[in-house]
């Protein structure tokens, strides 16, 4: 048997790492409450919005929940994104990557161990706009079911992508591209077709919205809220593109790693 | 017959234009303490570097414990530590909380009793629940060095391991340095500017300027080699040397 350190794959590293960014969380309050604000500002906004528009539209007073469901699964890709390359950027910050990476950690370690505090980030924040949700505008995501832990699932994933892009391009260029962290995913927003049909989009933009995952979970959402009806042929688009692109993002920030060793990058780059 | 731990052949490294390590070749015996020595821009943090794997070299091949480093460094890594004042550890954790992490990135077993050992040789206790960034610069220095000796590494690579010490510690830090090196039976490669502490704790001095190797021997080699009575006085007629001239004699090939 390998000693520890020269295993390919090690839960212990990837724990280590977690329980570094879970320090992190609890060292800084701001951080923490920054992980629900947004995403309960959020739904208050859209909780008054669904709340006029179901009495003043027929499209929303057919299903009331439909926009606050929307909201909160936006909420998730946008969490994920951000859980990927916020606590990236903490080791930039720190200047930490060259005490790393002469540790045993493999860079897909690191990747791993991104992937595990996005997800309980995305948890905590969204979870809690969603409990929220309950007792300020009745409703409840949970109704969903099953379904839903297919479209968390889903626009999880593709958060976990453009972060890892997102990541990879601040390791390239500096902490100077630092802000794409923050309107990297609005670039997709008005394709994904979060709050309106992808039928709406002029003809020649509805292929590239097709090509999101996220357009496909949402339609997906819309289909099973309005006509009780699990679309799988989506779910299955949504989970097949997503497999694509989180290979690539992962490619990508593997192949920039690999450039930031030949260029020096891990030991000099910091604020 | 004493192998080499480290092992570099005909090693450079160019950024764009600069050559900023040119074609140089030493190797490390087990056991020793070998100073990187040269003045600001020399290349001894480009080759620690390229010795921890951080850095691809653009071309010649490095040997620590008997792996290639670019193919297998992680067949190595777990057996050597590195500790410079130049990369920081994260500044919102605690010092234990950031020993910890990186005991378990080397796969430590009894962390806690690893780290309360290491904070009472380095005097680190009084300061274990502090934020690292709340710390002076010399109470760095030294969490720095308890994070490089969490493994008990065989081959330590140390760049600058009294920067920011006060006199004081900077002794003790030696001393510790070179009980561990003995006991542990480790071989330490360590680049610095403080020449007092090249004399008292290297058996070995590698001088590099402008990226190459120009001179390598004893302490006392290389005081008698130049006439000299201390190593400052002999890196100063180093680094005065033109480029290209009077490198000195015994030049390892």
């Amino acid at each position: 048997m390998k000693p520890p350190a020269e295993r390919l794959f090690s839960l212990q590293r990837v724990g280590a790492m977690v329980l570094r960014y879970l320090y992190l969380l609890r060292a800084s309050w701001p951080r923490a409450l920054e992980l629900v604000y947004w995403p309960t500002m959020q739904l208050v906004l859209w909780g008054f919005i669904s709340r006029f528009l179901a009495t003043n539209s027929s499209w929303v007073a057919q299903a009331s929940g439909v926009l606050l469901a929307a909201v909160l699964l936006w909420d998730v890709l946008f969490r994920g994104q951000l859980g990927v390359s916020l606590a990236f950027f903490e080791e930039m910050y720190s200047r930490n990557l060259g005490h790393l990476f002469v540790s045993p950690l493999r860079p897909y370690e690191l990747v791993s161990a991104l992937l595990v505090i996005s997800l309980i980030r995305t948890l905590i924040g969204v979870g809690g706009a969603a409990l929220l949700a309950i007792p300020l505008y009745n409703y409840s995501i949970f109704g969903l079911g099953l379904p839903l832990v297919a479209f968390f699932a889903n626009l999880l994933v593709m958060g976990w992508w453009i972060g890892l892009l997102v990541a990879g391009l601040v390791l390239r260029y500096g902490l100077g591209a630092e802000s794409l962290a923050w309107v990297a995913v609005f670039a997709v927003a008005p394709l994904s077709g979060i709050y309106y049909p992808i039928s709406v989009l002029p003809d020649w933009l509805q292929p590239v919205a097709w090509a999101l995952p996220s357009s496909h979970v949402f339609e997906g959402m819309r289909a099973l809220i309005f006509h009780h009806r699990l679309d799988m042929q989506m779910l299955a688009a949504a989970a097949g593109l997503n497999l694509l692109y989180l290979s690539l993002g992962v490619t990508v920030f593997l192949a920039v790693f690999r450039r930031a060793r030949r260029s020096g990058l891990l030991l000099h780059i910091g604020e | 017959m004493n192998a080499p731990v480290i092992a570099a052949r005909h090693l450079s490294k160019r950024f764009g234009d600069v050559l900023a390590v040119d074609d140089i070749s030493f190797s490390v015996a087990r056991r020793s303490v070998c100073a990187l020595l040269g003045g600001n821009g020399a290349g001894k943090t480009t080759t620690l570097s390229m010795l921890l794997g951080l850095l691809a070299p653009s071309s010649g091949q490095i040997s620590v414990l008997g792996e290639d480093i670019q193919r297998h460094r992680y067949r190595v890594l777990g057996r050597m530590n590195f500790s410079s004042p130049y990369v920081d550890l994260p500044q919102r954790l605690t010092v234990t909380e950031n020993l910890s992490v990186y005991g378990h990135l080397y796969g430590l077993r009894g962390v806690r009793a690893r780290v309360r050992e290491l904070a009472a040789e380095l005097d680190i206790t009084a300061f274990l629940d502090r934020r690292y960034g709340t710390l002076s610069a010399g109470q760095r220095t030294r969490v720095a060095l308890a994070k490089a000796m969490l493994n008990r590494p065989e081959v330590l690579l140390l760049d600058e391991p009294t920067a920011s010490l006060d006199p004081d510690s900077a002794d003790r830090i030696r001393g510790y340095l070179l009980d561990y090196q003995r006991n542990a039976g480790a071989t330490v490669l360590l680049a610095s500017h403080n020449m007092p502490e090249v004399e008292r704790v290297c058996d070995d001095v590698i001088m590099l300027r402008s990226g190459r190797l120009v001179d390598r021997g004893t302490p006392a080699q290389l005081l008698a080699r130049y006439g000299r009575r201390t190593l400052e006085e002999v890196f100063l007629d180093i680094a005065r040397q033109q480029d290209g001239h009077g490198d000195a004699a015994g030049m390892p090939s």
